[in-house]
């Protein structure tokens, strides 16, 4: 089983520039399955079933995506293989841009908004900078000088990336990343480790406290000025 | 690189039928006009030359470069890219300043840092109000963007194919702007709705519902009155910068132009 897993900001096209990508995998007969994790509410399973490809929507609801994705992969695999499909896409809607929700092997896709401004690829962190390709969507909206110092600086945070100028609604370039999932390796979960860690999250907050003086919170807790404490027992 | 030609290879219009057009073959040293009503497709074939499309755009036209296909690695790296575009695309989402914003290009297009201020002085002798180094670009006027992107373009994207997107909507001295841009051994692409910057070229493809329609070839009729176009158009221009200066406009002098 081939694993792709597809993260990137909210809008940015990800659903769009995948519809396009495996459209054309289709014609070139790799069968593959989708899942989708979203928050709170997402139509994009439909929009994938549209084009015939069997669907899987989660919602992770009031926990990290991310989180939420990467102890799922085990059954997304299994659900993929009962589909008889040789590939797997995992589509994210990762939140904090502190995760990266790519395992070593499986092939890391990051789609982001070049209407973003040209610091977005400083800001994002990991899952820019570990991922095999970087899709940069909406370069259609902006000046050419503005879209290649996006390129430049998306190129910056990770050296090693094959960088696609795509576009969600003609296609352009989807082409290019159907060829990179077609030519990605078979994954096997057994020993597969994520590329970064994922974010410290164990304070009150994520146990759902909501009132916000100090003295309510306990947990790993770093303060502004950089000094990290451990408040309880 | 030395690019003598480029060729387009006809794709399909907005219907999904073959576009009548089937060859396109643009040569150095050409200007070319691509022309038709708004919606017709005009921004979308030079889109398609910017990207040296391979069938993977909307029309699935093909563009070669000497005859070949160009590289995955030229169609995408800025150091190697054979294409300088000025789009109609000129509002800034960079935050930051107008001499960052120039070095960052420049270090992208593999040009010398010094470039900058060359930048700013062709601009400023493009658009009105004159542009500073640590201007910030969101707050640039539609004419300075324009301006500051089509001296960009000519110094910093110094590329041997030059497409230019309705460069008359700028508010802009437009044939400085065309004389700057349309260097010596360049291949030209203006889509432009404007009768004077149409003649003004060799030859003009028109387009229609997405699809290059017909090649129509500037006849020298035609050569001839765009000098008589040219000569009312700066008229018009310099009756432009009275009203713009506030000046009252008392008679206009047609007599020199000969109609």
């Amino acid at each position: 089983m081939r694993m792709i897993i597809v993260a990137g900001t909210p809008g940015s096209g990800k659903t769009a520039v995948l519809i396009h990508a495996l459209k054309s995998l289709k014609k070139r007969g790799l069968k593959s399955s989708v899942v989708k994790i979203d928050c709170l509410y997402t139509d994009d399973g439909k929009k994938f079933e549209k084009i015939g490809i069997p669907t899987k929507v989660g919602l992770s609801m009031d926990m990290c995506p991310d989180h939420f994705a990467i102890y799922n992969l085990e059954d997304m695999i299994e659900w993929a293989d009962e589909n008889d499909s040789e590939c797997l896409v995992v589509e994210t809607a990762g939140l904090c841009h502190r995760c990266a929700p790519y395992t070593v092997n499986s092939l890391g896709v990051c789609v982001i908004d070049a209407t973003s401004g040209p610091n977005t690829p400083l800001k994002v962190g990991p899952f820019l900078s570990t991922a095999d390709i970087a899709v940069i969507t909406k370069g259609d909206m902006i000046s050419q000088a503005e879209r290649e110092i996006f390129r430049e600086r998306v190129l910056e945070v990770n050296p090693n990336c094959k960088v696609i100028d795509a576009n969600g609604l003609s296609g352009q370039g989807c082409m290019e990343l159907a060829e990179e999932i077609y030519k990605s390796q078979e994954v096997s979960l057994e020993e597969e480790k994520l590329r970064h860690s994922a974010p410290l999250a164990v304070c009150t907050l994520c146990v759902g406290e909501t009132k916000v003086n100090k003295k309510h919170h306990r947990g790993i807790l770093r303060k502004i000025d950089g000094f990290q404490t451990y408040e309880g027992e | 690189m030395i690019i003598d030609k480029v060729t387009v290879i006809g794709g399909y219009n907005k219907q999904e039928e073959k576009e009548p057009v089937e060859e396109v073959v643009i040569k150095r040293g050409e200007i070319v006009g691509v022309v038709g009503p708004t919606g017709s497709g005009k921004s979308s074939l030079i889109g398609d030359i910017e990207q040296l499309a391979q069938e993977d755009t909307f029309s699935k036209r093909r563009i070669l470069v000497n005859d070949e296909k160009p590289s995955y690695d030229d169609r995408t790296n800025p150091r190697k890219k054979m294409v300088a575009q000025l789009s109609q695309n000129m509002n800034f989402l960079a935050d930051m300043s107008v001499g960052d914003f120039l070095s960052l290009h420049a270090k992208c297009r593999g040009a010398s840092s010094k470039c900058v201020d060359a930048v700013i002085k062709l601009a400023n002798t493009l658009t009105g109000e004159p542009i500073k180094k640590d201007h910030e670009l969101t707050i640039l006027s539609g004419g300075q963007s324009r301006a500051l992107m089509v001296a960009d373009v000519a110094i910093i994207s110094n590329s041997p194919i030059v497409l230019i997107d309705e460069i008359e909507n700028a508010g802009i001295r437009k044939h400085d702007a065309l004389k700057v841009l349309s260097g010596h051994g360049k291949i030209v692409m203006v889509v432009t709705h404007d009768p004077v910057l149409a003649l003004m070229t060799d030859r003009r493809i028109v387009m229609k519902s997405g699809g290059m329609e017909k090649v129509v070839s500037t006849t020298d009729a035609e050569k001839s009155l765009s000098i008589k176009l040219s000569k009312i158009d700066d008229l018009l221009l310099s009756l432009r910068d009275k009203v713009r200066n506030g000046e009252v406009i008392e008679d206009i002098e047609m007599g020199g132009i000969g109609i």
